[in-house]
């Protein structure tokens, strides 16, 4: 894990993204235990409040779940509720930028949705 | 109330005002960054707390109780600071000894502990030892002692950067172990900026900001591109400070992070903690409207 101080994202929100980032790619599994605030802030060397609020974002998106006096734990269902959500985003995230980067480069449409099509086929 | 407050404080060496009718509250549990340029104040505001020094006018109060009542402060606080008042011919060990018996909560097998992790001889006198590990003796005695209020004053000042890094993950295991608060004073933030929740910059014997660190990091902006872009991008906010490379400018901008016009040439990179802090501190002689 690790974060940028210096970059416009709030750290509580990029460690809520490394965290999903972990468990969307299987580094956590469902069920399986997330470090805890304390072990992220010492690795981190960030404040633990910090941390707390980017896993506490977590648990209110129903992708954690705290076990009392264990610690906290990845949500059955957390890698579907991740797809989907990114799924969601995926036309804000990649899809619109993709489109403004080819308007400022004058590339037009046509080839642009060739160049895609190309991708897919790699 | 449980915290610090200091309450229209002013401190005046002859004719000097180290500080001015200063105001400022430290909430109990937080880890607080204290800073500020060489002659802000920062070490007078520290002496004031550890009641080293009496201010002129105005009062502290630690948990409701003025700092000036004898005994009850030392009970609550701790500064540990820059300028040395140990007794330099003494060993290590009876350094430790000392402190024990004057602080009833200095944890001595967590100091001797803490030394030995460190690599502290504790045999070896304070004048015998190297600027880096006299100041790590100091660190491990305020690490050592279990109140509820800290300071550091300088903590990492000759450290090398194992050991900062060290230093800072022992602060972050001793919050972590007990709610309290701590206060580090220092010019050099930026690879501790993670750890504070909150700043207090002083400047020229006053507070010029008192603010959370992560609302801080969205607060101001750094904008390059065109002369002419830029100009009309920074508007609404105010302007830190200006530099012109060719047609090329960058501005340092205070406020919201502006929306750009869609193609625009500018961009817009939020301002590191310590860049921001150089800018607000030196505005006025920049001469920057």
């Amino acid at each position: 894990m690790k974060v940028d101080p210096n970059a416009e994202k709030p750290l509580f929100l990029q460690i809520a993204e490394q965290i999903e980032d972990a468990i969307f790619t299987g580094a956590l599994a469902e069920e399986a235990q997330v470090p805890s605030t304390n072990e992220i802030s010492a690795l981190l060397k960030l404040n633990p409040h910090t941390v707390l609020k980017g896993v506490n974002l977590l648990v209110e998106e129903g992708l954690l779940y705290k076990k009392r006096g264990l610690g906290m734990f990845v949500c059955a269902g957390a890698l579907s509720r991740i797809c989907e959500k990114r799924r969601a985003a995926f036309f804000a995230q990649f899809v619109s930028p993709l489109a403004q980067e080819a308007h400022k480069l004058h590339l037009p449409k046509e080839t642009v949705l060739e160049l895609v099509e190309r991708s897919f086929e790699q | 109330m449980r915290g610090i407050e200091v309450r229209g404080v002013t401190k005046r060496y002859g004719s000097h005002a180290a500080l001015q009718n200063l105001s400022v509250t430290f909430d109990f549990g937080k880890i607080y960054g204290l800073l500020g340029r060489n002659g802000a104040g920062k070490s007078t505001l520290i002496g004031l707390l550890a009641n080293r020094l009496f201010p002129d006018e105005g009062a502290v109060f630690i948990d409701g109780q003025p700092a000036t009542e004898n005994g009850g402060a030392r009970e609550r606080i701790f500064c540990m600071s820059e300028a040395d008042f140990y007794d330099k011919d003494l060993k290590i060990q009876d350094q430790f000894r000392w402190t024990a018996r004057f602080y009833p909560t200095f944890d001595l097998p967590r100091a001797h502990a803490l030394a030995k992790q460190v690599g502290l001889n504790e045999t070896r006198r304070f004048s015998a030892l190297s600027k880096g590990y006299q100041s790590f003796f100091k660190l491990i005695v305020a690490l050592s002692l279990d109140l509820p209020y800290v300071v550091f004053d300088e903590p990492v000042l000759g450290l090398d950067a194992a050991h900062r890094d060290l230093f800072y993950r022992l602060l972050l295991e001793a919050f972590q172990q007990k709610e309290r608060t701590y206060i580090l004073a220092s010019h050099l933030i930026e690879e501790a900026a993670g750890l504070m929740e909150e700043v207090v910059l002083l400047h020229r014997g006053a507070l010029l900001l008192q603010e959370e660190v992560e609302t801080l990091r969205r607060q101001a902006y750094r904008l390059t591109g065109p002369a002419a872009e830029v100009e009309a991008c920074c508007a609404g906010g105010r302007l830190l400070g200006r530099q012109s490379l060719g047609g090329l400018q960058t501005v340092y901008y205070l406020g919201e992070k502006p929306a750009l016009p869609v193609g625009s040439r500018v961009q817009a990179d939020p301002l590191p903690l310590q860049e921001l802090f150089i800018k607000l501190t030196e505005e006025e002689s920049e001469g920057v409207a």
